[in-house]
């Protein structure tokens, strides 16, 4: 029986060894080739398409004007599907392409894995969106363009003592989310520094997130005034759904990951009436800015851009800022554009979507934080 | 043929099949690390090799039960979780306290022991079930491990190890070290694995597996597969062999998820969720139930092709599904087994085999 499987064996072989060599890399001596890592599949996509959308407009953008000192830019996203071991791949990809720089990696996960790659080859990367610590944290060649989990936890805690928003906390937060868990426990331990009282702390997990009464029952029964949600708008909206199904109505307040909350389908949208986030980025802002990126973003891909696809524009302009910072052309190798643009970002200055951003030697992001607070069916700024 | 010769027959016939798998597994290894050295190898190849062993080894130890034993086990996944678990958090604790590769060994032990004494300690209850009720019990105890994973916080400090269940209920002393955060997982793993150790591991995992098929213990073991009526009727105790099967297969899935999580610098329990034990086994039933080389070849297969197929871009998920259903179909379908031994026949190096095949 086995003659036909050797044969098919043997043929499937050869192909796996044939497509194993290697490619000539060409480093095209006429443009920067900035790679992009995130998930394009799976459940996180909208965050990787979001990432790559924002880049490519930018990338045009920059392309259209004349490009970064005269040179063109060449962008490729590859799909990691929210997955380290598979996000370690796409970057190999990448690197086969003739990556420069790296735009990524979009989740915090994968972008610990690559971290530890991109430290092996000093490849230079701006993480869009990856908030863990660890994301950036021992690493010389990393930066961020988003705020960190514990900054957000922190600076959440900070908008609401100083605002006398509330004193008698509860807060909601998915245990199997790094995400989640990050700002709720940088959130708590620095909760007491602005006299906040975290009066009940409770849990669920990605595989039991449809039921929230326990939940919102424990804080009602707490009496909280506020309850806070450091998790994403899908399991937020059914918060907010279930909560005035059972007339509990405290202020709540999230993060970013709430950010797409009003596009929710069939979430009647009166009910995140009064909710307040922090985000770095609100599509109705009225800047010029902002106004050009969401048109053209509706342009190409029909929908109101979201804050990771903002995140990600502001990468690209990051990185050009400090290629003409740093006088980088794209023959060098990229582990001297590396050990050039990690000096260039600390000077450099930005003025983004998502606020005027510095870099510190760390890697992570100075800027202001912005809350917004939901009024008539719209985000505004507070 | 008198019954001696027929076995001394048979026991020459295993040798050989168990040869050609080494050999397969060393000739493989040659070629690659030729290339690797002489550089005519894609990044991305070169980042493939070790989970192609990862795989290699969870399929193997998977087909022990699927295969050998006659189990539907689905909480594959559950036992590499234990063995990366295990391992990384030892690898974390020693730090530079020992050179790497005496530590990396000690770990590869210690995620076989754990993942194993878990197989038994699962085995015992569960291996009186059989079929379907076996796999939902193996299916919910890997999510057991997975959710139990998630809310393990653990440090090391002077006054040694510590565990809590919440991040606030953690307290270390001056210096502590928190390893294992909840749902972060663990991370800052050093990158121990290695193709070659990849290679190692593969063979001992065969050398256990292949050995225990042609021993005595494997004989019994098939023979519970086969009939496990006459199997109880000639004094066989079915559950011990079956215990023996799972366990074994726990601990070298374990091997496999040490590697793995060797591997990458990250290690959080979502990817040890029952798509990685389905997965583990797409990789069984497409090889061959109970065929160890062919499901080595189906792992090697399907861990590389999505990563071949990123040239289609978004099509990528969508042909890798088509090219899984083509293979099953291509394999185990009556029709084309038909097709196959016709087109054999005509084919004049095939005829013997396609006779072979129909007896």
């Amino acid at each position: 029986m086995s003659n036909w499987k050797k044969v098919v064996g043997l043929t499937m072989a050869a192909a796996v060894m044939a497509s194993m060599i290697a490619p000539v890399s060409v480093f095209a001596d006429e443009a920067f080739k900035i790679g992009g890592i995130g998930p394009l599949t799976g459940g996180a996509a909208a965050y990787g398409i979001a990432v790559q959308n924002g880049a490519q407009i930018a990338v045009d953008e920059i392309n259209a004007n004349g490009g970064i000192n005269g040179y063109q830019i060449e962008f490729q996203m590859e799909d990691d599907e929210h997955d380290a071991e598979k996000s370690v791949n796409a970057y190999n990809t990448l690197k086969d392409w003739g990556m420069q720089i790296l735009d990524g990696t979009v989740t915090s996960a994968p972008c610990i894995a690559v971290k530890a790659e991109t430290m092996n080859d000093n490849m230079f990367y701006i993480t869009p969106s990856g908030s863990a610590v660890d994301c950036i944290d021992g690493a010389d060649n990393g930066f961020r363009l988003c705020f960190s989990d514990p900054a957000q936890g922190a600076k959440s805690a900070e908008y609401i003592g100083e605002n006398g928003l509330a004193t008698k906390i509860a807060i909601i937060y998915d245990s199997s989310d790094p995400y989640s868990s990050g700002i709720k426990d940088s959130f708590v331990s620095v909760a007491g520094d602005y006299s906040l009282e975290v009066v009940s702390e409770e849990a669920f997990t990605a595989d039991s997130k449809t039921d929230f009464s326990v939940q919102l029952q424990k804080a009602k029964d707490a009496e909280a005034e506020l309850v806070f949600l450091p998790i994403y708008y899908t399991e937020a909206s059914l918060i907010l759904q279930q909560a005035s199904d059972m007339d509990f109505a405290p202020t709540f307040f999230g993060c970013d990951g709430l950010d797409g909350i009003l596009g929710v389908e069939n979430f009647d949208t009166s009910l995140a009436e009064g909710v307040m986030l922090l985000t770095p980025f609100a599509a109705d802002a009225d800047d010029d800015l902002t106004k050009s990126f969401v048109a053209a973003y509706q342009d190409a891909y029909g929908e109101i851009p979201i804050q990771f696809a903002a995140d990600s524009y502001d990468v690209i302009y990051a990185m050009k800022a400090a290629i003409e910072q740093a006088n980088v052309t794209p023959d060098m190798d990229p582990s001297d554009i590396c050990e050039a643009l990690k000096g260039a970002m600390t000077e450099i200055t930005v003025e983004g979507l998502t606020g005027t951003i510095t870099w510190d030697e760390n890697g992570e992001p100075d800027k202001e934080p912005k809350a917004v607070v939901i009024e008539g069916g719209a985000y505004k700024a507070m | 043929m008198n019954a001696a010769e027929l076995i001394k027959k048979r026991k020459s016939r295993d040798l050989r099949s168990s040869l050609i798998t080494y050999g397969i597994v060393v000739v493989f290894y040659i070629v690659v690390q030729t290339m690797v050295n002489t550089g005519h190898i894609s990044s991305l190849m070169k980042g493939l090799l070790v989970p192609i062993c990862v795989y290699v080894i969870a399929a193997v130890s998977l087909n022990l039960v699927v295969g050998i034993s006659g189990e539907l086990s689905l909480g594959h996944a559950g036992f590499m979780c234990l063995g990366a678990y295990a391992s990384t958090f030892f690898t974390n604790v020693v730090g530079d306290g020992l050179p790497e590769l005496p530590r990396f060994i000690l770990a590869i032990l210690i995620g076989a022991c754990v993942a194993g004494f878990f197989g038994i300690l699962i085995g015992i209850p569960v291996l009186r079930l059989k079929g379907d009720y076996l796999a939902i019990v193996t299916l919910a105890f890997g999510e057991i491990i997975k959710n139990l994973m998630n809310v393990i916080y653990a440090g090391v400090d002077d006054g040694g190890l510590h565990f809590a269940t919440t991040d606030s209920g953690l307290k270390l002393g001056e210096g502590g070290k928190k390893i294992i955060k909840g749902a972060l997982g663990i991370s800052g793993t050093p990158k121990n694995s290695t193709f070659t150790i990849g290679i190692v591991l593969i063979l001992i995992t065969l050398f256990i597996v292949l050995n225990l098929i042609n021993s005595r213990s494997g004989r019994a073991i098939m023979s519970t597969r086969d009939n496990r009526i006459a199997a109880e009727s000639i004094g066989i105790p079915v559950t011990r062999f079956k215990l023996m099967a799972f366990s074994i297969s726990a601990a070298l899935a374990g091997v496999a998820g040490v590697l793995y999580a060797h591997n990458l610098a990250t290690l959080t329990v979502k990817k040890f969720d029952y798509n990685t034990s389905i997965l583990i086994l797409v990789f069984v039933v497409l090889g061959g139930i109970g065929n160890i080389r062919g499901s080595m070849i189906a792992a090697v297969i399907l861990t590389a092709l999505p990563e071949m197929l990123r040239g289609l871009s978004n099509y990528r998920m969508l042909i890798y599904a088509i090219v899984l259903i083509v293979l099953m179909l291509f394999n185990w379908a009556p029709a084309a087994r038909a097709f196959r031994s016709r087109i054999l026949e005509k084919l004049p190096f095939g005829r013997r085999n396609a006779e072979k095949e129909e007896s």
